[in-house]
């Protein structure tokens, strides 16, 4: 893109940074547009699982019903407790929100079409996504009250447990990758089982992490059925309770936006992101963009499953599953995978 | 140019939050002025070329301690009035260790103005950081070849840390009755329940 805006007649400087915020409007502004369509459908998914409407009065379908939220959300009265502590009350939600759009910047959404192709591109998501903890934190500790503080203990200790299993489970994907660049990774997986199938999910040594990774990512978004930091029959709202209006708004679109991203991350790291699901000719005439939001949304629509149908767990449950189970798994899978590697004779 | 001026911001963030690491009054402040120092850390990594630095810096520090820092912080039940009465018993001490550290700093810049001391190879100068080799190949390189026993043993006090930590503070609870997942799991409808065709007007059996 700098090229673009150098031919339009800029200096080198001048057209890189063009380019950047160009690109930098060009990810986050649709990503704004696509929680809000990921809200909706979202909903009228739990609304199907559940025999229900759904949204259907504003716009057609009630498409709009979103926006309509938004709206009103924009007009309410932003209410700031008394005994809070007001910066870090007012900062924390624009962390969680800055935080879900930073991670965006190393994911490529087709061949070559990426912000920032950085060799350390797995290790950015990783530090930037262990960032997100702090908004949730903040907010609790700052609302100066009793529900949100419990909930932001709890977010700090899940988000740490199952970083460790998912740090584990990258490191097999980069080692059969051999980079931590996510264009290298994805282009790793060309034809990588049976030589046409474009996915390490298919792999049998891959597809328990493969598995292991999409039950992490919902435990790391605090999603159900992990989504203790916010369950309502035990914390009201969890670190939300003491925000209204567009604080409010901001935690509820950086959710969205870090679940998205996770969906991201799990088409990408197992199910072969921009490339069509088997190497043959006439599907690389669809757009890669398209086949990676595909895969986005068929790991949405199973996050959203997941929520629909599965009991929220208890708190030494979630611990237990991520401590006694997946980091044990994890760290045995890394010994067998770069066995297998060695083995075989793959870092030769 | 613009890494200069990124080198600037980056610089004086990461002393101005240090500063603010020890002015400020509320302890939770000042371990989220540390992170703000880290994170602008991390920012003057990646300007120098270590991009693998600037992330692990990121992912443990900022991801990890610090957020274990914040939690422990976030507990205490602070009382300023305490804090302030324990200032004057603390002085002395504070004026001392400001006093040492004043004269170690005039010692070193003297001693540097003198001459460096000579240690190992002359001329081996800072390793230059190479273009086309990534970050993590690099430091791989060395870790894992001229390193490694260095770096196993640094794994291995890790790990003895690890364990002492366990040791100590794990306690063998009496009385609480833990839960058996696969028993659970393994729990069939015959083992807890059972139909009764209950004729009229006699008592259940329990």
């Amino acid at each position: 893109m700098t090229s673009f805006f150098q031919n339009l007649g800029m200096g080198y400087d001048a057209a890189w940074f063009t380019a950047t915020i160009a690109g930098i409007l060009l990810i986050a502004l649709p990503l704004m547009l696509a929680v809000a369509m990921i809200i909706y459908a979202e909903r009228k998914l739990w609304a199907a699982f559940a025999l229900r409407r759904g949204p259907n009065v504003v716009g057609p379908f009630g498409v709009l019903q979103s926006f309509a939220d938004g709206l009103k959300v924009f007009l309410q009265e932003t209410i700031i407790p008394s005994a809070s502590n007001r910066g870090l009350f007012l900062i924390a939600p624009i962390i969680t929100f800055t935080v879900a759009l930073m991670a965006w910047a190393v994911i490529p959404f087709a061949d070559g079409v990426v912000l920032a192709n950085i060799n350390v591109g797995l290790l950015y998501i990783l530090a930037i996504s262990s960032l997100g903890v702090y908004g949730v934190v903040i907010a609790g500790w700052a609302s100066n009250s009793k529900y949100p503080f419990y909930s932001a203990m709890r977010a700090a200790a899940q988000m740490i447990s199952y970083e460790v299993s998912i740090g584990f489970i990258l490191i097999c994907i980069v080692l059969w990758a051999g980079t931590f660049n996510i264009g290298g990774i994805i282009e790793g997986q060309r034809g990588h089982v049976f030589g046409f199938i474009n996915a390490y999910a298919f792999n049998p040594l891959l597809f328990p992490i493969a598995v292991m990774f999409l039950i992490s990512s919902m435990a790391e978004t605090a999603r159900a059925p992990f989504d203790l930091t916010e369950a309502e029959s035990e914390l009201v709202a969890g670190y939300q309770t003491e925000y209204s209006s567009m604080a409010f708004a901001l935690f509820w679109l950086g959710e969205y936006a870090n679940v998205l991203l996770m969906c991201a991350l799990n088409a990408i790291l197992f199910w072969g992101g921009y490339l069509p699901p088997v190497d043959w000719a006439p599907l690389y005439l669809v757009p890669g963009i398209i086949w990676f939001f595909a895969k986005i949304l068929l790991m949405f629509f199973i996050f959203a499953w997941v929520k629909a149908t599965v009991p929220r767990y208890r708190y030494d449950q979630l611990m237990r599953l991520g401590w006694k189970v997946f980091l044990p798994i994890s760290l045995f899978w890394v010994f067998l995978v770069s066995g297998y590697l060695m083995f075989t004779g793959h870092f030769a | 140019m613009i890494q200069l001026i990124s080198f600037y911001i980056f610089a004086s963030i990461v002393i101005a939050s240090a500063a603010m690491v020890i002015f400020a009054r509320n302890p939770v402040h000042s371990v989220l002025w540390l992170i703000v120092a880290f994170f602008n850390a991390a920012g003057l990594m990646v300007l120098i070329g270590a991009e693998f630095i600037a992330m692990l810096l990121v992912i443990v520090y900022v991801g990890a301690v610090a957020v274990l820092f914040l939690f422990v912080v976030m507990m205490l039940d602070i009382d300023f009035a305490e804090l302030r009465a324990g200032f004057v018993k603390n002085v002395p001490l504070g004026i001392l260790l400001a006093v040492v550290l004043v004269a170690e700093l005039v010692l070193g810049i003297g001693a540097y103005q003198a001459g460096a001391v000579k240690l190992g190879t002359p001329g081996a100068g800072v390793a230059t950081v190479s273009a086309t080799v990534p970050n993590i190949e690099a430091i791989g390189g060395l870790l894992y070849s001229k390193y490694v026993f260095l770096f196993e043993t640094a794994g291995l006090i890790l790990l003895v840390a690890m364990v002492g930590a366990i040791v100590l503070t794990h306690r063998r609870s009496h009385g609480t009755r833990g839960q058996n997942i696969s028993s659970q799991v393994q729990r069939r409808p015959e083992d807890a329940t059972r139909n009764v065709n209950q004729p009229v007007g006699q008592g259940i059996e329990l």
